[in-house]
């Protein structure tokens, strides 16, 4: 187990990278704290599996340096580094049987026999496969063959640090929440650092300790849920993560008021004046629908079943609301209200801290 | 639902049928007419029951062609698969070397097999060849139209030179197929160079192999035109593999009737082999899945 450290860490697929956009990962400083659970989210192609592999030391980085326990393993083969890595699509020895498949990572290391049996029995009973143990991998399903490739990845008790690349993409959906609880409980019992790589962010925000939102090849938040949902650093934040995400709205605004297309709309707090493109984030939740606010006309409502999610127009632009299930949506509701306490500001994307609050 | 019955739908598989007629059936049928017959020329037959068959069962010349046609696919086999998978791996697998790499290897699959016969009747002179030359003023006594080691030595580089390639190229397509993931989980699990040949490579790559293998011996145990052009059957018999042999009976000596019980026996032979190695393949296919 170790912290691992990223130092000016940047990779281009480009051998020789000009301008920025050029790099897949842009420049990055980040420790991950041993033994937590960190969730790397982000939209296919941002970066996130670039990141992983370069530090399991299947790619090397373009540039800076990466450090396990304050040790440079930036050059060091993936061997060396001792880490488990789950991969999106399984990955099993298809003449191998199940016990052989999970054997191999510790024979390979010329682990003893009996250590070996013992600790394929623990693995096989953690993903529920001590019954298949001597079937061959190769005409197993999907989930099967997967559980086999997080069995093979969870077998070695000394890795450094465990990354999961996307690993549940291919499992039926309640075989889903069985192994992420699993692997929690795993991670709760030997903690190990583990890095989890998804695009879906409700096995982020339930997986992880931290969550790490990552946008066009650049870390835009790291945080626990609960602050990427109420204070998201960035707009792509708010609209990735929520179902659906933050309402983004063009606006001027100047210390405790915003101006929104000529209507003014009370902040809860000072937020000096923003300069550049800005708007204010409102998450769907903290909006209401009533007779009092800025006047919107009602397009459409979907009933999720726990809530309905409306569709409306607020001076040309769509915005979503969200109202409680048994709440009417009506001919009379033609204006929206905020909840000044709960509004976020955005110049150029990125947020804007209210004053006298620091950084929170 | 009514069906409608419309017996004009065979016009559809008339042409297939004729032309199946022409190119097998009856060439066939010609040849197990002559199996059964005899003849003594003026196109008059004589009806000789299994005859030829019992003769050529018993006849040393066939057995003798028999197992130097056994002896040499089994040579080239021994030779193309290991090789053609072990040029396959160490191919560039990808951009300009390894376009190159297929465009070059293809070229021995393009050229007709007449004259790869006979660029390797000449590479192989002593007077003129490069081959048989540079061995010769080496001092190696090389001459394939006397011994029969270098003729033997001859056709079988011939062959590996004209069709390891096709194992190559097979084999190729096979370890292309293999997603990155799964060489990167075998640096992670720790597998060594020879482990990940042996679990990821070659279990991936034997759909293909199985493939080349069936070809290039079936190919092989009919092989004709190069080692004809080369050698010639000789010296002596030595390199007068069946297709080689039954040629010179039906057509050298004319004997209708002997070459053509031999022909139908050859052809049961390369079905035979061929259906056993077929099964054999699937059924080990089948158990390990």
């Amino acid at each position: 187990m170790a912290r691992i450290t990223l130092e000016n860490l940047a990779h281009s697929y480009l051998p020789n990278p000009q301008g920025e956009e050029d790099f897949a990962l842009k420049e990055l400083n980040h420790d991950w704290i041993d033994g937590e659970a960190y969730a790397l989210l982000g939209a296919s192609g941002c970066g996130k599996s670039t990141l992983l592999n370069i530090i399991s030391g299947l790619l090397e980085p373009s540039q800076g340096r990466i450090l396990f326990d304050g040790q440079d393993v930036t050059h060091a083969p993936t061997a060396e580094r001792n880490i488990a890595q789950v991969f999106q699509f399984p990955v099993v020895y298809d003449t191998m049987t199940v016990r052989e498949n999970l054997a191999f990572p510790l024979k390979n290391r010329g682990e003893d026999a009996s250590y070996v049996a013992r600790r394929v029995q623990e693995i096989a009973r953690m993903i529920g496969m001590e019954d298949v143990l001597d079937r061959r991998a190769r005409g197993l399903t999907a989930d099967a063959k997967q559980k086999i490739s997080l069995g093979r990845g969870m077998v070695r008790e000394d890795v450094n640090a465990l990354l999961f690349d996307e690993p549940l993409t291919v499992i039926d959906p309640h075989m889903k929440w069985e192994l992420r609880t699993q692997l929690k409980s795993l991670h709760h019992e030997f903690g190990h650092t583990m890095i989890y790589v998804t695009h879906d962010q409700t096995e982020a925000l339930t997986f992880a300790d931290k969550v790490v939102v990552m946008y066009d090849g650049r870390v835009v938040q790291i945080g626990t849920p609960e602050e990427l949902f109420e204070r998201p650093a960035h707009t792509f934040v708010g609209y990735f993560i929520g179902s659906p995400g933050m309402n983004v709205l063009p606006a001027t605004v100047t210390g405790h008021r915003a101006t929104l297309a000529g209507h003014e709309v009370a902040l809860g707090r000072d937020f000096g004046r923003p300069e550049g493109n800005v708007a204010l984030g409102v998450r769907p939740e903290y909006l209401r629908l009533g007779a009092e606010g800025l006047p919107v006309t009602v397009k459409r409502v979907e009933d999720v079943g726990r809530h309905k999610i409306v569709r409306a127009e607020l001076f040309g632009q769509e915005i979503s609301v969200i109202a409680a299930e048994d709440e009417e949506i009506g001919a009379d509701q033609t204006r929206v209200s905020f909840d000044p306490a709960r509004i976020n500001v955005y110049a150029n994307d990125w947020r804007v801290t209210p004053q006298g609050q620091g950084g929170a | 639902m009514e069906k409608t019955v419309n017996q004009k739908a065979w016009f559809l598989v008339l042409p297939v049928l004729i032309l199946v007629a022409f190119s097998a059936v009856i060439p066939l049928m010609t040849v197990v007419n002559y199996s059964v017959q005899d003849t003594f020329g003026n196109n008059q037959f004589f009806w000789a029951g299994l005859e030829w068959f019992d003769e050529m069962l018993h006849s040393e010349r066939m057995w003798d062609a028999l197992g130097r046609q056994l002896l040499f696919s089994g040579i080239i086999l021994a030779i193309e698969i290991p090789l053609g998978v072990f040029v396959a791996l160490n191919m560039p697998k990808s951009g300009f070397w390894s376009s190159l790499c297929l465009v070059l290897m293809s070229l021995p699959l393009l050229i007709p097999w007449n004259v790869v016969g006979t660029i390797w009747q000449i590479f192989g002179r002593v007077d003129i060849g490069l081959l048989g030359h540079t061995l010769d003023a080496l001092g190696i006594d090389y001459n394939y139209t006397q011994d029969t080691l270098a003729a033997w030595v001859t056709i079988v580089v011939m062959d590996v030179w004209h069709w390891t390639s096709l194992v190559a190229l097979l084999a190729f397509a096979g370890l292309k197929s293999i997603p990155d993931a799964f060489y990167q989980a075998a640096k992670i699990d720790q597998a060594s160079r020879w482990k990940v040949f042996r679990y990821i490579e070659l279990p991936k790559m034997m759909g293909v192999l199985m493939i080349a293998i069936l070809l290039r011996f079936m190919d092989s145990f009919m092989i004709y035109t190069e080692p004809f052009v080369v050698t010639g059957g000789g010296p002596g018999n030595a390199t007068t593999l069946l297709s080689i042999d039954l040629v010179k009976m039906a057509l050298g000596q004319f004997d209708l009737g002997p070459a053509a019980a031999f022909s139908i026996m050859y052809f049961l032979v390369i079905l035979l082999i061929s259906w056993v190695f077929y099964t054999v393949m699937t059924t080990i296919d089948r158990r390990e899945g």
